[in-house]
């Protein structure tokens, strides 16, 4: 397993964890505060189940002076903060250091404010990611990044990873939704980030802290832009006899002009396993199927589908549906969102890569895909983000097989690989983290990685905020890392993962 | 235009300034040069540094380097139906790509379809120490690494040389048309504000003049249906567009300073010495006043946002054109300032005296 980073060598002293808990202890309530082992288990790890570790503390403030006093005291102990929401990331991000404390913000949850006329909402990190559409509902209202993870994950933890979803296609990422981010840095003073208008003076450090995994400062407060709810949509399933007729038709459809909500695909593997889990109507025989949606005003949305349905079919769609009702666009979308659970029953074991390539190279790189999967001998299933590219093939192993695994993280390592040569991205989601430090060396150069610890050293000197994650070392670039699930054991794996 | 990379020579008149401790003045065309603070140093020609790197209509995006031309790329792109979102204004003919990322501005689209930062997906860069920097890339979806290219777009140079920059592009609507209603700018701004929260295809709003422009851009249908929906008779007004974000409109053909005042959309008129003329659903003013820059950044404040002093017209010079910053981010630009030119040789002062 790819060696995971610690921020000291050596524990820290019996001493000086006293000293720091007693500290906390001061500046917290007594119900806010864990740092007996069997307390502090669920906090172990995210989403990135394979890397565990128990941290000296957890924080639980429900304030933002708590986490200011908490950061101060950190600070002045010189011990390591992981900042947490939901802990649903996939890289490990939130990933406990031993001789750090992890600080939880997921108490911090209160919607501050809907604002239907500048059309944002004030909330605090801890807010769920659904919640801030739920409360800006009955305004007609809501924010559009919607992560698979979105009923979990918190707008905090959203902020952190930049965090996208199925209609970021049209809809942006987190980075695009964003008016303001107020921060706590390590030293505990309250910076805000943008502001209420569509701009701020001096640099976009709003954009820059988007997206630092918990690196740069810890988010107390965002505004969130909303956007009214489209009047209509409608979902397309297209059928496709091989790949490369649906990944052209992807291109097709994305030069025609029309910005589709969602554009997405599926293989042969990825279908079988989900209409074996679901029955949801999938066409088996279909080499590859995408599911277009289409939302915006009625006409609009009328006009639309017939233009799309006119791409699909001279692209060489072999049977195309179309769900309008709320209902069926929901059965539609099923199996799309079930993929990753109905393919965890396929293997004892599921590694899900997250790499991203320029929308042209899809079928290049899924053939290479393919020919990779026969030369390590081991399946692998595509269920992705074809309309911006964001791939994220899925290999099939048991770790039970000897050589199996290593196999796996060969196959791992050579698929992204290929989508950097490609001219992409070692993550188009899911962030670094732990989990693809060694990759961070392929994309970028000793002065770039250089550049990164500039930046995260203006904001944090004495590198106590998440250290270790999200940029390697200069001294550490081997090799590449990947989502690790065994035994189809992923936290929150009762929630949709796409 | 010629295509030529300049890489090289960018880079030792970078490493000579360094060795020299002598600051330098960033050019591109020079068409934006009236915007920003006064700015002391050899003047550095980026502008020769050109050409569309490469362009792929089918996957939407473009790079170039970063003195080519803005009229250049938008033709290169109509040929495809396709454009550039934000919609930049150009202030001069020979615009370029550069200092149109430098100075971050974005046109009339910005309110509905984004800024200049959200279409960028990577840029080169070359910092304070001659090093040629990647960030970002040409693909859509990114999340390596700290997000530099962004930081990079409205820095006015600041933090370094942008050399060349992939932009994401979106195709040109297939239809287009102007309403115009005749209403006073507190009425007016409530019609925008009630049409904002509906899903309408609404590409830009201008009040000024006891007028409410409104622009629809999208699908036929969208169009015409949200035309009729909202009343006044469409009309093709492109050029009135074009003018509005050059400012060739002769509400900006007034001696007074030229403020921009970035607010909260649904903030209430801000009741201030001289014209307006608000654009972005009510988020972006404009305000010819010769008032005082005190009581015009108090107002500013208030409305939840900052002012600029864009054009300064009759008015005589002031410390700071933008607004200032609080103490604790200060301190922070500065720091970031220091990692990225640590000898302080890129456009000193032009965004803030301190920088």
């Amino acid at each position: 397993m790819t060696q995971i980073p610690t921020h000291a060598d050596a524990p820290l002293e019996r001493t000086r964890r006293d000293a720091l808990i007693a500290a906390l202890a001061r500046v917290l309530p007594a119900d806010a505060l864990l740092h007996r082992s069997a307390d502090m288990k669920p906090y172990e790890c995210d989403g990135l189940t394979a890397f565990r570790r128990l941290p000296l503390a957890v924080a639980l403030p429900r304030t933002v002076a708590e986490v200011q006093a908490v950061l101060l005291v950190c600070n002045e102990h010189e011990v390591a903060v992981v900042a947490r929401g939901a802990g649903t990331g996939l890289s490990g991000g939130a990933l406990p250091l031993e001789n750090g404390i992890v600080l939880g913000l997921a108490r911090l949850n209160a919607v501050l404010e809907i604002d239907p006329l500048n059309r944002c909402a004030r909330v605090q990190p801890g807010v769920t990611n659904l919640g801030i559409s739920k409360a800006a509902a009955p305004y007609g209202l809501f924010y559009a990044p919607d992560p698979s993870s979105q009923i979990a994950c918190t707008i905090g933890g959203n902020v952190a990873e930049n965090a996208g979803g199925l209609h970021c296609l049209k809809y942006g990422l987190t980075t695009h939704n964003l008016l303001e981010v107020e921060i706590v840095t390590i030293d505990g003073e309250r910076l805000r980030l943008g502001g209420d208008a569509l701009d701020a003076p001096g640099y976009d450090l709003m954009a820059l802290f988007t997206g630092s995994e918990g690196l740069l400062g810890v988010v107390v407060e965002v505004t969130v832009k909303l956007l009214p709810k489209p009047d209509s949509a409608r979902l397309l399933l297209a059928a496709f006899a091989s790949v490369d007729a649906a990944a052209a038709a992807v291109s097709a459809v994305m030069k025609s002009g029309i910005v589709p909500g969602g554009l997405e695909m599926m293989d042969r593997p990825a279908i079988s396993a989900v209409e074996a889990y679901l029955a949801c109507g999938y066409p088996t025989d279909a080499a590859a199927v995408l599911l277009c949606e289409l939302d915006g005003v009625e006409a609009e949305v009328i006009e639309e589908t017939a233009r799309v349905m006119d791409i699909l079919g001279a692209a060489g769609a072999t049977s195309i549906r179309t769900a309008i009702e709320a209902h069926e666009r929901a059965q539609a979308w099923s199996g799309r969102k079930a993929a990753f659970p109905a393919l965890g029953r396929m293997a004892p074991d599921y590694y899900c890569i997250d790499g991203s390539i320029p929308r042209g190279q899809l079928p290049r790189v899924l053939h290479g895909i393919a020919e990779l999967s026969r030369e390590y001998d081991l399946p692998v299933a595509n269920v992705f983000h074809a309309g911006d590219g964001n791939l994220h093939p899925i290999i099939l192993y048991d770790t039970g097989k000897p050589g199996e695994q290593e196999r796996t993280e060969r196959l791992g390592t050579a698929i992204l690989s290929l989508c950097v040569e490609a001219g992409g991205s070692v993550t188009g989601e899911h962030g670094i983290g732990v989990e693809k430090l060694d990759a961070m060396c392929t994309q970028f150069a000793t002065p770039e990685i250089e550049c990164f610890h500039a930046i995260k050293r203006a904001f944090d000197p004495h590198a106590l905020l998440n250290p270790g994650k999200a940029i390697p070392t200069l001294r550490r670039c081997a090799e590449f890392g990947r989502m690790h699930v065994h035994g189809g054991k992923i936290a929150f794996a009762d929630i949709e993962r796409f | 235009m010629h295509d030529l990379d300049l890489t090289a020579h960018l880079r030792e008149r970078v490493l000579a300034a360094a060795a020299e401790r002598t600051a330098l003045r960033l050019c591109g065309s020079g068409s934006k040069h009236f915007l920003g603070n006064a700015c002391e140093g050899r003047d550095l020609d980026v502008a020769a540094h050109a050409g569309i790197v490469k362009y792929a209509p089918d996957e939407l995006v473009l790079t170039a380097r970063a003195g080519t031309r803005l009229a250049d790329i938008d033709a290169a792109l109509a040929e495809h139906e396709q454009m550039l979102g934000f919609e930049p204004p150009r202030f001069g003919e020979a615009a370029t790509l550069g200092g149109t990322l430098a100075t971050g501005l974005s046109g009339p689209r910005r309110a509905s379809a984004g800024a200049a930062r959200d279409f960028v997906l990577g840029t080169r860069v070359l910092d304070g120490r001659g090093q040629t920097l990647r960030f970002g890339g040409e693909v859509i979806k990114n999340v390596a690494g700290y997000d530099v290219s962004r930081l990079m777009v409205g820095a006015f140079g600041s933090l370094g040389i942008i050399l060349e920059a992939s932009l994401k592009l979106v195709p040109r609507p297939r239809a287009q048309c102007t309403l115009s209603f005749e209403l006073d700018g507190v009425a007016a701004l409530g019609r925008v504000r009630a049409w904002a929260q509906r899903p309408l295809p609404i590409s830009g709003t201008a009040i000024f003049d006891g007028r409410l422009y409104v622009r629809l851009s999208g699908a036929d249908a969208a169009v015409r249906s949200a035309a009729s929906e909202l009343g006044g008779s469409p009309r093709d007004e492109d050029a009135f567009w074009q003018d509005l974000r050059e400012q060739r409109l002769a509400f900006f053909d007034d001696p007074r300073p030229l403020w921009r005042l970035s607010v909260a959309p649904a903030s209430p008129l801000a009741n201030l010495d001289g014209p307006q003329l608000i654009e972005w659903q009510g988020a972006q003013r404009w305000l010819k006043s010769a008032a005082e820059p005190a009581h015009i950044r108090a107002a500013a404040s208030a409305g939840g946002g900052h002012a600029t002093r864009f054009r300064a017209g009759s008015g005589a010079a002031i410390d700071h054109v933008f607004h200032p910053l609080p103490p604790a981010l200060l301190a922070l630009h500065r720091r970031l300032k220091a990692e990225f030119d640590p000898h302080g040789l890129f456009n000193r002062g032009r965004l803030h005296p301190e920088l």
